[in-house]
């Protein structure tokens, strides 16, 4: 099988790189950690990769908002050797300030210019940062990461984790263009809403995740990183855990794709 | 904020104005409140007390008017001497406490004489670096020095109070280990270092950040973390953060607002910001925070306590640092401003209501980005090997840190290149500044190029600011005016030695007498026991913490059915492909203390190691950490009972093979109120912290109950000991027995247990502390969302609680003891394994949701005319778990 090269964007502030660049080697491809400076001086170097993570984290201290100067850094400067990267078929992942940040770039939803965004990531209701578990629910095939996968358990652990769209209607097109492609369900059973802590930010139709239209690129907030060894899976010692993490699949799936 | 105190989002802002090619000079954030319909007296309190805090933000009400942002002014050179030489006891006395240098006056007489004896006066600067060296903070002069003990023993003398007591147990277990030794480097470099694996070394120091945190909760804490994490990074040729611990001691949050003392924060209002300000910068940092606890106690108003820990990882051969003469002294990471002057000296100070105007200098925010980026850059360069020593920029700043490394050497530094915030430091601010996020290294010439193209690459900011010359001296120039010229010899031996008495007195032991009652509701005191703040859930602050970045995270704080129970120790994998880990726990208990530091010090050892052993740690491998957090020990009784704590870490660790490898004291921890004439003294708070270690994660458990049918053990017998229990608390009652430690049976019983948590025979193991068997029953119970029924009658006891009343089996605090869940197929071979140690079948686990617990046969008739066997504690989970998380569920 091809090895993959995955180019893991650091930027300072990022934090999950390691772990991150640690499961796609789990999965089988090759990893190269980059500082985002050397991609601002060398945008060609994207030309080495098949896959593109922006991985967890708090670039430049997610200070103004949550992945904003990131986001905005790549809009600026790297809109059109990314856009190429999409075009040749390649694959792009965010991962909690990732998906941030592709949210903030309009590298996942490309908004209109007089309304803006169709969506974004702002503050969840708790109003702080919390590190929980969550249920997470697969809808429809459309994301390449997420093929053959229904159901993951995955920790969060964010302070601006709630989508939200501009309006009814925004959220009306990406839910019928089926974008939505991970849910927070309810881990109590029970149906209606997912309630906080199930839904740990408060987010719009429960969304914890969603890709873009072609399918190749996926935000979520939750860290499959975090659970792709069984001790990783909080009740491990009650014997609830597989015999590897839920969050593997993601990346091997990824690897996969270029198979 | 104030100009010069550290605004890290304008920093950020800045960057990202530029971005989109805008010329910006400066920015500062601010926030805007609109109010209505209050007068000036209700504004200005509103607005300087609640809504900002005076002592690092600036108040403006109505319009905006400034047009410019003050980046302060240029600086006009000009050389400050203090004419030391002619001055009187009096004058050396106001120089002292105006030069806000907190030096006694035999030291200051010291100075006055070498001085004298060089035929010249001292620089500012010169007096500032003495003051700073040889303040307790950097040079622990009290513990390390002279005392004359007093105990009803008799008399001892040390010479050095703490290498002849915590060193000394650490160097004997070494001898005995001989090539077994696991230590590598124990209270020397910034952090103990003891030996993980084949190629990796751990780690571990402890730090507080008391007074900064009780003038500015966030921005203490803050960089309390901060600072702490930059002690493993300045550990050796710098080890890789793998996970934070944090302690806190604040008094109750329903403390009465009157019942404040002016110039203090509400303890409310203190416990929110220490929790924030650890969380941002721990968060930030993407180093996980697995381990800690909150202690509460009027005793702690207006003088908190913020334990901050850090543990690392480093490569075994870069374990250790030689700087080399010639090498150039680089300045790496954050600027100098004005924050944090006189911090190490402001540490030794008693607090009053004043230190938040007088001291307001000594606080410091923090920039966790600026750390991580130093971080970042500082690993490649230890890998690429280009620098011979790495120190952190701690309390006493450029001064502490390039006078230590340059101790041996001698080191000449230009102070003029040091790269500022703002213009307007005087050479002496920037040598003593503590602004946070700086480190110093000991570059070869040769490397240099290198290193500052590695720093400029990612934005890191690194310049040469002075070299290291064997000369011997300490020499600081500006623009080539030479403004310090000290002798290395006299800034680190010429301190006088501080000679001090300590008295010890045991208070007398009074019997705690159980009120007589017709019926006791044990059930309402587990409940009451289970509300107290000690006790209580702590998961609002727990999930504002991330406990899982690093993706190494194996036990975490919170386990159960619902994550939410209170795990014992937290464990991690520091290196991703393998499956060895590390343990981390803590012990401490204050209210021991009141009754005997003796045994308040040997309990906090054993509950440091028996968390550490209950998940599954190897006793034979467990290190400690000492961090004494006292009053004024120049009152003798205060000393003695610190001396006393400090000879039972010796006899605990040398009993128990349990090595310290670091340590800190925090003394003076005191307040006086406005107006009082007695200050107010924390209690004698010793923090142990455990690092232990596993060889393969997937043997450990966790306190959980597991499945019904299985049965459940006590390890370790119960005695009567409700002396400074919480059972006593919620009751009200003194006196009584402290929990002791039978060293040689706490010995057996670690090593006897991990042989069956090893072999695989334990499904849940919680150790019994606060509230004793009942609350870890219940405990166990609720997290596992299984009921437990335990008969008291056979509970394991001393000889003293034979025919002891419920109570003392349920609450008594009895140190070394566990409830433990064993499959019956496992109980012939567990008992086996425990074969040594007291140990008895209590109970099993039930699937009714309830906790039920049958007290000793009795033979009085109750209201009912029944004898035989009371159930003193009936309770559904529901209840019990409510009680415990409800008090502190914010």
């Amino acid at each position: 099988m091809p090895q993959p090269n995955v180019l893991i964007i650091r930027a300072p502030g990022t934090n999950c790189d390691q772990e991150t660049a640690f499961a796609f080697e789990k999965a089988g491809a090759r990893t190269e950690l980059l500082h985002i400076n050397r991609l601002l001086e060398n945008p060609d170097l994207f030309g080495q990769f098949q896959i593109l993570c922006i991985p967890g984290g708090f670039s430049y201290g997610d200070d103004v908002a949550a992945g904003r100067i990131l986001g905005n850094q790549i809009h600026h400067h790297l809109a059109e050797p990314l856009a190429r990267f999409k075009a040749d078929g390649k694959l792009i992942l965010g991962i909690c300030n990732g998906f941030q940040v592709l949210m903030k770039s309009g590298v996942l939803l490309d908004g209109d210019a007089e309304n803006g965004p169709a969506a974004t990531l702002t503050y969840n209701d708790s109003g702080k940062f919390e590190d929980r578990w969550v249920r997470l629910h697969v809808r429809g095939s459309k994301s390449v990461f997420l093929t053959g996968i229904e159901s993951m358990y995955l920790p969060v652990a964010h302070a601006e984790g709630k989508f939200v769209t501009r309006d009814e209607e925004a959220l009306a097109e990406l839910d019928a263009a089926g974008q939505f492609v991970l849910r927070y369900v309810s881990q109590r059973g029970g149906g209606g809403g997912v309630a906080y802590p199930d839904n740990p930010n408060g987010s719009v139709a429960d969304v914890a995740g969603i890709c873009d239209t072609t399918g190749r690129v996926l935000g979520l907030m939750p860290h499959p990183e975090r659970h792709i060894d069984p001790t990783h899976h909080p009740r491990w010692t009650r014997g609830e855990a597989g015999p590897v993490g839920d969050g593997l699949k993601v990346f091997v799936n990824a690897v996969e794709y270029f198979a | 904020p104030k100009p010069g105190v550290m605004d890290p989002v304008a920093q950020s802002a800045l960057a990202a104005i530029a971005d989109f090619d805008i010329q910006a000079d400066a920015v500062r954030t601010l926030k805007k409140y609109w109010i209505g319909g209050l007068s000036d007296e209700q504004l200005e309190p509103l607005c300087s007390k609640i809504l900002a805090n005076d002592a690092i933000e600036q108040v403006i009400v109505g319009p905006l008017d400034f047009d410019r942002l003050e980046v302060g002014s240029p600086y006009e050179f000009k050389l400050l001497t203090v004419p030391i030489r002619v001055m009187d006891e009096k004058a050396l006395e106001r120089l002292a406490l105006e030069g806000q240098l907190y030096l006694s006056p035999a030291e200051m007489q010291t100075i006055q004489a070498h001085y004298r004896s060089l035929g010249r006066d001292t620089t500012d600067v010169e007096l500032e670096t003495i003051a700073q060296t040889w303040s307790e903070h950097c040079s622990h002069k009290t513990l390390a020095g002279r005392i004359r003990y007093q105990d009803p023993d008799g008399e001892r003398r040390f010479e050095n109070m703490l290498k002849e007591t915590i060193f000394a147990a650490t160097v004997e277990i070494r001898e005995k280990a001989g090539p077994a030794d696991w230590c590598v480097s124990v209270f020397s470099d910034n952090a103990g270092v003891i030996r993980f694996d084949e190629k990796y070394n751990v780690v571990f120091k402890v730090e507080t950040h008391n007074h900064p945190s009780a003038l500015e909760p966030y921005g203490g804490a803050n960089t309390g973390i901060g600072g702490v994490i930059r002690d493993p990074m300045g550990t050796g040729m710098g080890a890789k953060p793998i996970c934070n611990t944090d302690v806190f001691c604040f008094a109750p949050p329903d403390t009465r607002p009157e019942d404040l003392p002016p110039g203090v924060l509400h303890p409310r209002r203190v416990m929110r910001g220490v929790v924030e300000g650890v969380r941002d910068y721990g968060n930030r940092m993407g180093i996980p925070t697995i381990n800690g606890a909150i202690y509460f106690d009027p005793r702690y108003l207006g003088n908190p306590l913020v334990y901050c820990g850090n543990v690392g990882l480093i490569p075994r051969e870069k374990s250790f640092k030689h700087p080399k003469p010639g090498d150039l002294a680089v300045a790496v990471g954050g600027r100098t401003g004005r924050d944090g002057i006189h911090g190490a000296t402001f540490s030794s100070a008693e607090l009053t209501s004043q230190s938040e105007t007088l001291s307001g200098g000594a606080v410091q925010i923090g920039n966790a980005i600026t750390e991580k980026m130093l971080l970042d850059v500082l690993m490649v360069a230890r890998d690429r090997g280009l620098y011979n020593a790495v120190t952190d920029c701690g309390a006493g700043g450029f001064s502490s840190a390039v006078g230590e490394m340059g101790e041996q050497i001698g080191a000449e530094v230009w102070l003029d290149r040091v790269p500022l915030k703002y213009e307007g430091l005087s050479y002496t601010e920037i040598w003593i500044s503590e602004a946070q996020e700086r480190m110093t290294l000991s570059v070869p010439e040769e490397h240099w190029e290198e290193l500052s193209a590695l720093c400029a690459s990612e934005g890191v900011e690194a310049t040469v600011i002075g070299r290291f010359v064997p000369t011997g001296r300490l020499v600081l120039k500006y623009n080539d005016r030479q403004v310090a010229d000290l002798s290395m010899e006299f800034l680190h031996g010429g301190r006088p030695p501080v000679v001090r008495d300590a008295v010890y007195t045991p208070p007398p032991i009074e019997p705690l007498v159980l009120p007589e009652r017709e019926t006791w509701d044990h059930t309402g005191e587990l409940l009451r026991i289970l509300g107290s703040l000690n006790v209580a859930s702590k998961e609002w602050v727990i999930r504002q913490y991330d406990h899982e970045v690093q993706g190494g995270s194996v036990i975490k704080p919170l386990v159960g059915t619902e994550n939410d129970g209170p795990g014992d120790a937290a464990v991690v994998r520091p290196v991703l492909d393998s499956r060895r880990g590390i343990v981390i726990s803590c012990g401490m208990n204050p209210r021991y203390g009141d009754l005997d530091t003796y045994w308040m010090a040997a309990a906090a050892i054993d509950e440091a190691i028996r968390n550490c052993v209950a998940v599954g740690a190897d006793p034979q491998r467990i290190a400690i950490l000492d961090n004494f957090c006292w009053g004024n020990t120049d009152r003798p009784e205060t000393l003695g009972s610190l001396v006393r704590a400090a000879l039972a870490c010796h006899d605990l660790a040398t009993e128990l093979g349990t090595p310290f490898i670091s340590g800190k004291d925090s003394l003076n921890n005191e307040f006086r109120p406005a107006g009082a004439d007695e200050p107010i003294s924390i209690p004698p708070s010793l923090l142990i912290s455990a690092i232990g270690q596993v060889d393969d994660v997937g043997r450990c458990v966790t306190m959980d109950l597991k499945a019904p049918g299985n049965y459940l053990y006590q390890v370790g017998p119960t005695k009567n000991e409700l002396g400074g229990s919480h059972f006593a608390l919620v009751e009200s009652l003194s006196g009584g027995q402290v929990p002791k430690v039978d060293v040689e049976r706490a010995k057996k019983t670690f090593a006897a247990l991990h042989e069956a948590i090893d072999a695989g025979l334990v499904r849940a193991c919680h150790d019994l502390s606060e509230g004793g068997l009942a609350v870890a029953a219940a405990e166990m119970a609720f997290a596992g969302d299984l009921g437990a029924r335990i008969s008291l009658a056979e509970v394991p006891k001393s000889a003293d609680a034979e025919d002891a009343p419920a109570a003392v089996l349920l609450f008594s605090e009895s140190n070394t003891r566990f409830l433990v869940e064993v499959p019956p197929e496992k109980a012939g071979a567990f008992e086996a394994a425990l074969a040594e140690v007291p140990h008895a079948l209590i109970g099993e686990v039930i699937d009714t949701g309830k906790l039920e617990i049958f007290g000793p046969p009795t033979t009085i008739p109750d209201e009912g005319g029944e004898t035989g066997i009371p159930l003193v504690i009936e309770a559904d989970l529901k209840t019990l778990k409510e009680a415990w998380q409800e008090p502190l569920r914010w």
